[in-house]
C-alpha cells in the first residue's frame, strides 16, 4: 500500500476506517519496502473495497449481518490472503523445528560434524532456528499490514454500521 | 556465597519491592473497580509497553539462571531448550494473537464460549486454565524459594519456606490491589532490568574474550572436560531412547504450549486493537529471542570462565551459573566490583519471579472470577465479579505456597514443562478448533479440554516422576506404567484427537451463525471490544 500521512496513531485503529483515505498502517519503526518475497501476487493492490458487501434489505438479526459478510467477497479475500500465508508459514516453521529436535535427539553424529572453527552443524542448525523466527515474524508482519489489515478495517465498519442501522431500526434497544 | 554479599542483595531486594509497591499504589489510584480495568488494565498500553510486559511475563527465573546454567554444565543441549520457547512464539503470532484479541474479552474461555452453549465450555476451559497457571506458579514458588535461599547463602530449610510464603504474599497485594495495570507495569520493569543486566554480563563476557565467539566456544568446550562433545547435542538428552523421546515429548510441549498458557492469552487483552496485539508480540519475539541469545554467550561463558566444575560444586543443577559468573566478571569474590554485581544479579532473579508470578495469579485469578464463578453462580455483577477475582488471588497465592512448600524438592524445570505440556494437550486444541473449524461443536470442545487434560495428568502420576525410581516423588511405591517424564507426546494428540472425535460423535450441529460471527470477528476485529 503507499504511504499515508505520518501519523500513525495506535489507539485510533478503526476509527477512519470508513473515510477514502487510508488509514496510514505502517508501523513507524518498520521499514516498508515496496517489494519483496511472500507478496506473490503484487505488493499494495489493494483488496476489494467494503461495497462487495451486499447492502442491508428489511430486518435482520445480528447474526444475518456476520453470515451476510462471511459470504462477502471482500472477506473470502482477507480469509484466503490470511490463510495462504499462515498455512505453509506454520507447515514450514513446525516441520523445520521438529526435524531439528528429532536430528539432534537421534543423529548427535551429523550434528557435530565440524563447520569452521568450533562452529559445527548443530550450533549453525540452532541459530538458523533464531534466524528463521525472526525472519517469519518480520514477513507475517509485513504481510498483515499491506495485504490484510486495510481490507480487515473496512469490512470492520461495514459490519459497524450495518449493526448501527439495525439498531436505530429496531429503535436503539440494542440486544447486543 | 558468603554473608557479606548478602547485604548488598538484600538492598536490591528490599528497594525492588518498594518500587513495585509503589508502582502498585500509583496505579491503582483512582481507579473504578471495572473488570476491564482489572483484568485488561484498561486495554490501552501501548505495543510496545505490552511487547515488554509480555516478554517480563514469559522470560522465567528458569529462562534466566536455568537455561544458561544448562549451558555452562551440558553445552549445546542447553540451547536445545532455549530454541523451542523462542519457535512457540511463532504458534502464537500466526494462529493466536490477533484473533483471540478480536474474540475474546479476557480469557481464553471467552473466544471458545462464543461459539457453544456457554456452561459447560466455560466451565471446562476455566478448569483447565486454573490446573495450568497452579502448576506453573508452583514451579516458579518451588524455584524462588530453592533460589533466593541459594543467592543469599542460606540453604536451610526456613530460608526457603520463607521466601515462598514472602513471595506468595507479595504477589497477592500486587494482583489484588494493582490488578492488571500494576502487573503490567511490574513486568515492564522487570523486562528493562532482566535485559539490561544480560546485555551488561553479555558485553562484559565478549570483552573477556575480545570479541571473539570462536575463543570462547573452545574455551569453554577444553574446561568442561568434554571437548568438542561439549558443543554437540547428546550430554544431557542423549542417554537412552526412553531419554531421546522424553526430549522431543518436552520439545512438543514447548513449541505448542507457549500459545495455550492463560498468562500469555490474558496480555493480548490489553492493547486496544488485533493490530496492537501483533506488533506487540513482534517486540517480544525480538526481546525474548534477543535475550536467549545472550543466555547462549552468558552460559558458554560460565564454561569457560568459571568451569563446569565450579558451577556444578555450588548447585548440582546449574542454577548459580550466571551469579557465579557476575561475581568472575565483576572482579572476583573478593572486590567491591564482583559483590555489586553479584547483587544485581540476584536482585534481577527476585524481580524476575516477583514479576511473573504476578502474571498468572491475575490470569488464573481471571479464570476463577470470569469463568468458572460466572457460570457456575449465574447472573454475577460485574462489580462482584472483581472483588471475586480479589479473593481469588488471595486463594489461589494460599493454594500456591501451600503446594509450593509441598513440592519443594520437586525439579522445577520438570514443573514447567508440565505445565506446557498440560496447556498444549488442554487448551491449544480447543482454541484452535473454536477458530479455524467451522463444524465443532460444544460436545467437542469439552471433549477436546477433558481428553487432554485428564491424559497429561494422568500420564504424570503414572511416569517415573511420580514413582518407581530413586528420585520419584514416592520412591517406596511402584506404580509406573508410563516411561516418560513428560506426557506432550500423547497427551497433545490425545487432546486434539478427543476434540475431533466429540465434534463428529455430536447430535447437534455446529451453529453456522455463531461460527460465521467468530470467523469475521477473529478477521477483522468487527465487534471487538
Amino acid at each position: 500500500m503507499d504511504a499515508g500521512e505520518e501519523s500513525s496513531v495506535e489507539k485510533d485503529d478503526g476509527r477512519d476506517a470508513g473515510r477514502d483515505g487510508p488509514g496510514d498502517l505502517r508501523d513507524p519503526w518498520h521499514d516498508a519496502l515496496a517489494t519483496g518475497w511472500g507478496e506473490p501476487d503484487g505488493v499494495g493492490t489493494p483488496a476489494p473495497k467494503s461495497p462487495a458487501v451486499p447492502v442491508p434489505e428489511g430486518d435482520r438479526s445480528a447474526t444475518d449481518i456476520y453470515l451476510q459478510v462471511q459470504a462477502s467477497a471482500a472477506f473470502q479475500e482477507v480469509r484466503r490472503r490470511y490463510r495462504r500465508f499462515v498455512i505453509p508459514g506454520v507447515a514450514v516453521f513446525f516441520t523445520w523445528y521438529v526435524a531439528y529436535v528429532v536430528t539432534a535427539t537421534s543423529a548427535p553424529g551429523l550434528m557435530a560434524r565440524p563447520v569452521t572453527g568450533a562452529v559445527n552443524v548443530a550450533m549453525l542448525a540452532g541459530l538458523g532456528q533464531f534466524v528463521t523466527t525472526f525472519l517469519l515474524t518480520w514477513a507475517y508482519a509485513r504481510h498483515a499490514r499491506l495485504r490484510r489489515d486495510r481490507a480487515a478495517l473496512d469490512l470492520r465498519w461495514a459490519v459497524f454500521e450495518q449493526e448501527r442501522e439495525r439498531e436505530l431500526k429496531q429503535g436503539a434497544s440494542g440486544d447486543r | 556465597m558468603t554473608g557479606e554479599h548478602q547485604t548488598p542483595a538484600l538492598v536490591l531486594f528490599g528497594v525492588f519491592v518498594a518500587v513495585t509497591l509503589a508502582i502498585t499504589t500509583y496505579v491503582s489510584r483512582n481507579r473504578r473497580g471495572s473488570a476491564e480495568e482489572f483484568y485488561a488494565g484498561g486495554r490501552l498500553f501501548s505495543p510496545m509497553e505490552n511487547g515488554f510486559a509480555i516478554a517480563g511475563d514469559y522470560m522465567s527465573a528458569a529462562s534466566f539462571l536455568g537455561i544458561s546454567g544448562l549451558i555452562a554444565l551440558y553445552g549445546y543441549d542447553g540451547l536445545l531448550y532455549s530454541v523451542g520457547f523462542l519457535v512457540a512464539w511463532l504458534v502464537v503470532l500466526f494462529l493466536v494473537a490477533e484473533l483471540v484479541r478480536n474474540c475474546g474479552r479476557f480469557t481464553l474461555a471467552d473466544v471458545v464460549a462464543a461459539r457453544m452453549r456457554e456452561r459447560p465450555v466455560r466451565i471446562a476451559a476455566g478448569t483447565s486454565s486454573v490446573t495450568v497457571s497452579v502448576l506453573y506458579l508452583v514451579a516458579q514458588m518451588v524455584g524462588a524459594g530453592s533460589l533466593v535461599a541459594l543467592l543469599l547463602g542460606e540453604t536451610g530449610e526456613a530460608a526457603q519456606a520463607w521466601t515462598v510464603v514472602g513471595v506468595g504474599l507479595l504477589m497477592v497485594v500486587y494482583v489484588s490491589l494493582g490488578g492488571m495495570r500494576a502487573t503490567t507495569w511490574i513486568q515492564i520493569v522487570k523486562a528493562v532490568l532482566l535485559m539490561g543486566g544480560a546485555v551488561a554480563l553479555t558485553v562484559l563476557v565478549l570483552m573477556r574474550f575480545q570479541g571473539d565467539f570462536n575463543h570462547l566456544l573452545r574455551t569453554a568446550a577444553d574446561r568442561s572436560g568434554h571437548g568438542s562433545a561439549f558443543l554437540a547435542p547428546g550430554l544431557k538428552y542423549g542417554g537412552d531412547w526412553t531419554a531421546r523421546l522424553d526430549f522431543i515429548s518436552l520439545g512438543l510441549a514447548l513449541v505448542l504450549g507457549t500459545a495455550g498458557l492463560p498468562h500469555i492469552l490474558s496480555r493480548f487483552y490489553t492493547v486496544p486493537t488485533a493490530r496492537a496485539a501483533r506488533r506487540s508480540v513482534v517486540w517480544s519475539i525480538g526481546l525474548i529471542g534477543g535475550f536467549y541469545l545472550m543466555t547462549i554467550v552468558l552460559g558458554f561463558g560460565a564454561a569457560a570462565i568459571v568451569g563446569a566444575d565450579a558451577v556444578r560444586g555450588s548447585n548440582a543443577a546449574g542454577n548459580t551459573a550466571v551469579p557465579l559468573l557476575a561475581l568472575d566478571l565483576g572482579g572476583g569474590a573478593d572486590s567491591t566490583g564482583g559483590t555489586v554485581l553479584f547483587a544485581v544479579v540476584a536482585a534481577i532473579a527476585f524481580a524476575t519471579i516477583l514479576a511473573v508470578v504476578a502474571g498468572i495469579t491475575l490470569a488464573s485469578s481471571a479464570s476463577v472470577a470470569h469463568d468458572l464463578y460466572a457460570s457456575l453462580r449465574r447472573r454475577a455483577e460485574p462489580r462482584s465479579e472483581v472483588a471475586v477475582a480479589r479473593v481469588a488471588a488471595v486463594g489461589i497465592g494460599v493454594v500456591a505456597i501451600g503446594l509450593g512448600l509441598l513440592a519443594k524438592d520437586l525439579n522445577v524445570a520438570f514443573l514447567v514443562g508440565l505445565a506446557f505440556a498440560v496447556a498444549a494437550s488442554a487448551n491449544l486444541p480447543v482454541l484452535l478448533y473454536s477458530l479455524f473449524w467451522r463444524r465443532f461443536t460444544t460436545r467437542g470442545a469439552v471433549w477436546s479440554v477433558y481428553g487432554g487434560l485428564l491424559p497429561a495428568l494422568v500420564l504424570v502420576v503414572l511416569s517415573p516422576v511420580v514413582s518407581g525410581s530413586p528420585d520419584a516423588l514416592f520412591p517406596g511405591a511402584d506404580f509406573q506404567y508410563f516411561p516418560l517424564d513428560n506426557p506432550g507426546l500423547v497427551s497433545i494428540p490425545l487432546g486434539f484427537l478427543a476434540g475431533w472425535l466429540g465434534t463428529v460423535t455430536s447430535a447437534d450441529r455446529a451453529d453456522e451463525g455463531k461460527h460465521a460471527e467468530t470467523e469475521v470477528r477473529s478477521l477483522t476485529g468487527a465487534g471487538a471490544v
